[in-house]
């Protein structure tokens, strides 16, 4: 059968800046957030289409991630008079978002949608406690979870940890090496006005505060929070009419995993994670490699999933993550800086999704920081990152986003500005 | 036939349809460690599947493994997130590398086995017994009995093998 005249055959075989996220949005960042799950997505998407300049009927396409703890696509597209072609509510957590993206540009490649919505709404503080206390800690043990939480090894900080402390023994990291995560993420979050914790807090602080579980300190934790999260994501061709600079896709790998997914401790060595197996196809993907990006997204569900998937990714070499995350790198002004709004140990807990956001404004050079406001409606950012000031990185033109659900799983995403 | 039973006053439930879970657990109740063999590559595996991990075969049959082992990872709980726990922190969730199949398939592999750090009659290690106990420290298993036909196993150390001078443990007590 001779193909339709506007075929196009020219895909790249990587899709390399092919696809554009085009618009962001997200709600506040609360605890006790006194509406549903459906009222924080509908608010999230809403801001998102409005932030590409695009109309809900223009929406055409739906994915959204949780885990049990969420509304669906067809709710919120009732919500706004969205008329999906195609929407998917998939199983996850941590790692879903570069996941999905890549699905979204799929989707559209395969010519099944035209615009992508992509969505993860949560009361993970009011409702589905992100750290597991509540309805989750007192459910039946039953199948696969007999052989973890019948041994009091259920949350996510318990269940990583022997990762963490394998990491320590393999390497001789240190506590107030990977404490510096929390200090340098809390400094970008005191420039956040939307974070929910902005105060800054020293490396002493995450040290003094009690022990959950080792090598875990409180403040090594993420915080729960209640909030939605969506991007909006369609062709490169078609985000030239939206309403900001072009953010384009470079290459995204999705839930890479490493051996033995049904109990990854199985494989070893257990101090290295699935970014050592995803980095095989992030980079050649993207056409670019570590020493090519400006800001990264290192997902910091805890100090330590942000050092692991730096020094996994190839920021530095193997062991080495303890001296980069504390050596200055990581924070504003610095080389490379990670998770300038603060991330999830500090703006809000929300599976991954604030992060892109993050890196699509910083591509934008729009970081919403409390930089004044210049007669053209952008802020004229003044690199001068003390508490309260500026926290756009001067030149941003290639990101990183790395996403976590696990040890042995996990995604990642390379975008650019034009 | 399926097993409900309370332990530390959590519910575990191996339903019918698990019958891996169901053969690995009557096992465990004999306090006699068994895991599956596979019947075409001859490795065993944990936890239970319902195929070889390492070659797909689907048939397997339950052997007896000496269960003795060193710690490979561990973390130490202070702050139990399950109501059961709370009374018993800090408590140890051990992963214990097998002397069984050390090394193999891959040299970085091990049957690597879940479990807390018990007295020898199953029991949550007291406060004083878990500090004692970091990577390298040698374990044997024990088990603690939930209900006829259900006990878990668990990790005791080992007092009559030879100690690593001192265990690895995380720096901040």
């Amino acid at each position: 059968m001779p193909m339709p005249a506007e075929t196009d055959t020219t895909s790249p075989k990587y899709l390399r800046d092919k696809y554009a996220i085009v618009g962001v949005g997200e709600t506040t960042y609360m605890r006790g957030s006194g509406v549903t799950t459906r009222a924080l997505g509908t608010w999230a998407v809403r801001n998102a289409i409005e932030d590409a300049g695009l109309k809900p009927s223009d929406v055409d396409g739906m994915l959204s991630y949780q885990s049990g703890d969420s509304t669906f696509s067809t709710f919120i597209a009732g919500d706004l008079g969205i008329r999906p072609s195609f929407y998917m509510d998939v199983f996850g957590g941590g790692s879903s978002t570069e996941a999905l993206v890549g699905m979204a540009m799929g989707l559209i490649e395969a010519g099944m949608c035209k615009v992508v919505v992509i969505f993860r709404a949560m009361n993970g503080f009011s409702q589905v406690r992100i750290g597991g206390t509540g309805a989750r800690a007192v459910a039946p043990v039953s199948g696969d979870m007999l052989h973890s939480r019948s041994y009091g090894w259920q949350s996510a900080g318990q269940m990583f940890s022997p990762t963490f402390m394998r990491h320590m023994y393999d390497y001789g990291t240190r506590p107030e090496q990977v404490a510096a995560v929390k200090a340098i993420h809390s400094e970008h979050a005191s420039n956040n006005p939307k974070a929910f914790y902005k105060k800054r807090v020293s490396v002493a602080e995450v040290l003094a505060s009690r022990i959950i579980c080792k090598p875990l300190h409180l403040l090594d934790c993420c915080v729960e929070t209640d909030n939605g999260t969506a991007l909006v994501v369609t062709t490169a061709a078609r985000a030239r009419d939206c309403r900001h600079p072009r953010t384009l896709i470079r290459g995204v790998v999705g839930r890479c995993s490493k051996p033995r997914t049904d109990m990854h401790y199985q494989d070893g060595p257990i101090s290295t994670v699935a970014g050592h197996y995803a980095r095989e196809i992030l980079w050649p993907n993207a056409g670019v490699g570590p020493e090519d990006i400006d800001v990264t997204g290192s997902y910091d569900a805890f100090t330590f999933t942000a050092m692991l998937q730096l020094e996994d990714y190839g920021f530095c070499k193997k062991g080495e993550g303890g001296a980069y995350v504390s050596d200055g790198t990581i924070r504003l002004g610095g080389r490379r800086p990670n998770n300038t709004s603060g991330g999830h140990l500090n703006e809000g807990y929300t599976h991954g999704l604030n992060m892109v956001i993050e890196n699509v404004r910083q591509l934008r050079h729009d970081a919403d920081d409390s930089c004044p406001m210049g007669p053209d409606g952008k802020r004229r950012h003044t690199y001068d990152y003390r508490e309260g000031g500026c926290r756009q990185v001067k030149k941003c033109e290639v990101t990183a986003n790395m996403g976590w659900a696990n040890p042995g799983t996990g995604s990642a995403m390379v975008m650019r500005n034009d | 036939m399926a097993l409900q039973a309370t332990y530390l006053g959590m519910p575990l439930d191996v339903n019918d349809l698990d019958v891996e879970n169901l053969a690995y657990f009557k096992h465990c109740a004999a306090h006699d460690f068994h895991l599956q063999k596979c019947g075409a590559c001859g490795l065993v595996r944990y936890p239970p599947t319902t195929a070889c991990p390492w070659c797909a075969n689907p048939e397997s049959e339950w052997v007896p493994v000496d269960a003795r082992g060193a710690v490979h990872s561990y973390t130490e709980v202070h702050h139990a997130i399950q109501p059961a726990f709370k009374a018993h922190t800090p408590y140890l969730v051990l992963l214990v590398d097998l002397d069984t199949q050390k090394g193999k398939p891959g040299e970085h592999e091990a049957l690597r086995v879940v479990g807390n750090l018990a007295t020898p009659d199953g029991g949550l290690a007291p406060p004083e017994t878990v500090r004692r106990v970091g990577i390298g420290t040698r374990v044997r298993m024990v088990f603690s009995d939930v209900a006829p036909g259900l006990a878990l196993p668990q990790w005791t150390i080992d007092e009559g093998a030879a100690q690593p001078a001192k265990p690895w443990r995380y720096p901040q007590e």
